[in-house]
């Protein structure tokens, strides 16, 4: 399996990159760890005359836990991820959610921007990032901007990333509260049939505050307020449970592919969002 | 057609300098260009691990690297780790344990397998099965290869303990 030529560059800083997104266009395409994008492109599925690898550009591949926040570059690794002691005391739900994703070499060179980034509703960090209220930072010609990730997904592999735009990295505040991150999968690398990412808040026996998005039930990651919702002011008891998972259905909008029609992936939605709230219950 | 990169790599500890189209996958590379033809092309689509090579401390599947992207870096395959008249441990182990049956998939798990033992040098069986996950076997070997390299395991830690 080989490729379409292409040309390739590896500039040293950001201004190099945008200066080459800025001449081609739509025909360059930056590169992160490539393993989302090179099976694409030796699949010839993806035409990228102009690839930019950002290897060599600095700044952006730093974990910082802060008092109040985390960031996190874009060129940060999911096995960088697992392997951060102080992002794992403040933030798990990264390392239990990473370690669901693909196997060991892949995490060794998937990174979080490129998880985030390239829109296919099949990556588990989109879903992870609009539970956690996460921020993305996006560079282009006209500067710096923000974005939160729960506005970022317009539809498979189109997000509100221009195409001049490089994605530098991912902004979330500290989370609180009990955490899980389960997903339900055919095999080791798979992408989810279903998994959801909750965060939930416990105050005495209630529940104050819940988050929950969904991951690979659309064409778009999920953010699911609704099932927060039902969630909240309860004790997370069976009733809760159910109130939840069937706010939840309401919200996602599945298709019938390999991984089973729509009857199905609505059961395991359903089957996975149950498990991980009783999960991030027994954590908070 | 674009222009050729001047890529340099070290690999097995061996300097090689070469001009290539930069979509050159590193596993051609290896294979066809240096003739290094351990790492094997299974699935050629990042699923099997038979190309599994080590790049700068870290396990890669080299049927996903473009050899442009590794320029500068140093690289290990199967052959830097051990002849036939020098077996690596894990080599060895494999040997004793039955750890192959094919070999096809075996140089990939055997590289993977020497990164896992630097990361975790005494593992479960839990954390040998979790990451070798992604190298696949499909002679249903992996009862053997668990054991392979649990035994590894313990040899490299007692020579490791006689050398201090």
């Amino acid at each position: 399996m080989i490729p379409a030529d292409f040309e390739y560059y590896r500039p040293k800083d950001l201004a190099g990159v945008l200066s080459i997104l800025e001449e081609h266009g739509d025909d360059a395409r930056v590169m992160a760890g490539g393993h989302s994008l090179i099976p694409m492109m030796k699949l010839r599925m993806a035409d990228v005359p102009h690839l930019i690898d950002l290897q060599d550009v600095g700044g952006m591949a730093d974990i910082d836990v802060g008092t109040e926040s985390i960031s996190i570059g874009a060129m940060v690794t999911q096995h960088d991820i697992i392997d951060n002691a102080a992002l794992s005391a403040a933030a798990p739900i990264l390392a239990e959610a990473a370690l669901q994703i693909a196997d060991p070499q892949v995490r060794y060179m998937g990174t979080v921007g490129g998880n985030v980034a390239n829109g296919d509703p099949g990556n588990d960090m989109p879903g992870l990032m609009q539970c956690l209220d996460a921020t993305f930072t996006l560079v282009g010609a006209d500067g710096e901007r923000s974005i939160p990730a729960r506005e970022f997904y317009e539809a498979a592999y189109m997000t509100a990333r221009e195409d001049d735009e490089v994605m530098t990295g991912v902004t979330l505040p500290l989370p609180k509260g009990g955490y899980a991150y389960q997903k339900q999968k055919r095999k080791i690398g798979d992408y989810a049939t279903a998994a959801a990412a909750v965060m939930i808040v416990k105050e005495g026996d209630t529940c104050v505050s819940a988050s929950v998005a969904m991951t690979n039930l659309s064409d778009t990651p999920i953010y699911s307020e609704a099932a927060g919702a039902a969630l909240v002011g309860t004790s997370v008891d069976d009733a809760a449970l159910k109130a939840a998972v069937t706010a939840m259905l309401g919200d996602i909008d599945p298709s019938e592919d390999n991984r089973g029609p729509v009857a199905f992936k609505n059961h395991v939605a359903g089957v996975i969002l149950r498990r991980t709230i009783e999960l991030a219950w027994s954590r908070a | 057609m674009s222009k050729k990169k001047h890529i340099t790599l070290t690999v097995n500890g061996k300097q090689e300098e070469f001009l290539a189209e930069p979509r050159e996958l590193l596993i051609y590379t290896l294979r066809e260009r240096l003739n290094i033809t351990g790492p094997h092309i299974g699935c050629e689509t990042s699923h099997c691990g038979a190309c599994t090579v080590t790049i700068d401390g870290k396990s890669v599947k080299s049927c996903t690297m473009f050899a442009v992207q590794a320029e500068g870096s140093e690289i290990t395959t199967i052959e830097g780790l051990g002849g036939p008249d020098d077996l690596h441990p894990l080599q060895e182990a494999f040997k004793e344990h039955h750890g192959l049956q094919c070999g096809y998939c075996t140089p990939g798990m055997i590289t993977r397998a020497t990164k896992l033992l630097e990361e975790i040098p005494n593992p479960t069986e839990e954390e040998i099965r979790f990451g070798m996950a992604g190298n696949i076997c499909r002679c249903t070997g992996y009862q053997n290869i668990v054991k392979s390299i649990q035994a590894a395991a313990t040899e490299m830690n007692a020579a490791k303990e006689a050398a201090e």
